[in-house]
């Protein structure tokens, strides 16, 4: 089965997210002012073959674990559709 | 004999000549080593570099772990082959497993560009280990991701293991206890994020870091006879 991958992976409680907050210090000038708690992350998306979705989801947190995340300081959220 | 340097050049690496200039004013050989090399025979030492090796895409380091020239780096460590990873090199090697923690975004948002004040705290290093323990160097620092990181455990047991090898007199960076630098359990794989090899010499604004590098070229002869570790005083 193929399946479409998407991968967030956003930075751990506590960890540094200068990106997140030089943007919600941006949004007040802009007349944005009831938004907070803005976080920057990255989304990876791919395609997959796995013979069923569990499968897929072991491989994929497999390889967030090793390479697509650094566990020190990020995590990652997993979501998989069939194509 | 002149110790030889292996000096690792990644795509994106820019401080490799800076290092091969310095060793060799220090009496030692560089010659620089493509990332697709796929051993590190006849070097009695490797540098990691400064830069953005691979770019820094996905995140500094992470990408740069995956250079065919690290498998043979990584058995050049195991042996006891002195390594040493400066600045974007420090992240390759925490990225690479060799050394833990992970070097995050600056506090204060901001890349830094500055000369500062480190205290040498553990002479047991590869790297530290002809410094005085206690002395206070001058040395450059350039980063925006230089802010080290690793949770509690692991810091309890780099703090009792005497593994943090220069830490900051006034942290730039919010780098967890100061630390500037650390080292392996065996003392010959050290990375810190200042750079040692721009501060060798006075017309550099200062020549702090050459004891430093001179302890680095050294390194060589004490790991190959299994000293360093027996040889070092532990210091608080």
């Amino acid at each position: 089965m193929r399946f479409d991958v998407l991968v967030e992976v956003s930075l751990r409680p506590g960890i540094a997210d200068p990106q997140g907050s030089t943007i919600e210090r941006a949004l007040p000038s802009l007349g944005f002012d009831r938004i907070e708690a803005v976080h920057v992350g990255k989304a990876i998306r791919f395609i997959m073959e796995a013979p069923d979705e569990h499968s897929a989801r072991g491989t994929v947190e497999e390889l967030c674990k090793r390479f697509l995340t650094n566990p020190v300081i990020e995590d990652a959220s997993i979501t998989i559709t069939a194509s | 004999m002149s110790t030889r340097v292996g000096v690792v050049v990644f795509p994106g690496s820019n401080c490799e000549h800076d290092v091969v200039q310095a060793v060799g004013s220090l009496g030692g050989e560089a010659d620089l080593v493509w990332h697709g090399a796929t051993t590190v025979a006849g070097f009695d030492a490797i540098v990691l570099p400064g830069g953005f090796a691979h770019g820094d895409y996905l995140r500094p380091g992470a990408i740069a772990r995956f250079s065919p020239v690290m498998s043979a780096v990584r058995d050049f460590a195991d042996a006891g082959g002195p390594v040493l990873g400066i600045c974007n090199g420090f992240q390759v090697l925490t990225e690479a497993g060799f050394l833990p923690g992970a070097l995050q975004k600056n506090r204060g948002l901001k890349f830094i560009c500055a000369t500062v004040d480190l205290v040498v705290c553990s002479t047991r290093s590869a790297l530290t280990a002809a410094a005085e323990p206690g002395a206070v160097l001058r040395i450059p620092i350039n980063h925006f991701e230089g802010n080290y990181t690793c949770d509690e455990v692991t810091l309890a047991g780099l703090e009792a293991e005497d593994r943090i090898v220069l830490r900051y007199v006034d942290n730039p960076n919010g780098s967890v206890g100061d630390i500037a630098g650390i080292r392996n359990a065996a003392g010959n794989v050290v990375g810190l994020m200042p750079h040692p090899e721009r501060a060798y010499d006075v017309l550099l604004g200062s020549a702090d870091g050459a004891v430093l590098l001179r302890s680095f070229l050294a390194a060589t002869d004490r790991s190959s006879s299994g000293r360093l570790a027996a040889t070092a005083t532990p210091t608080g």
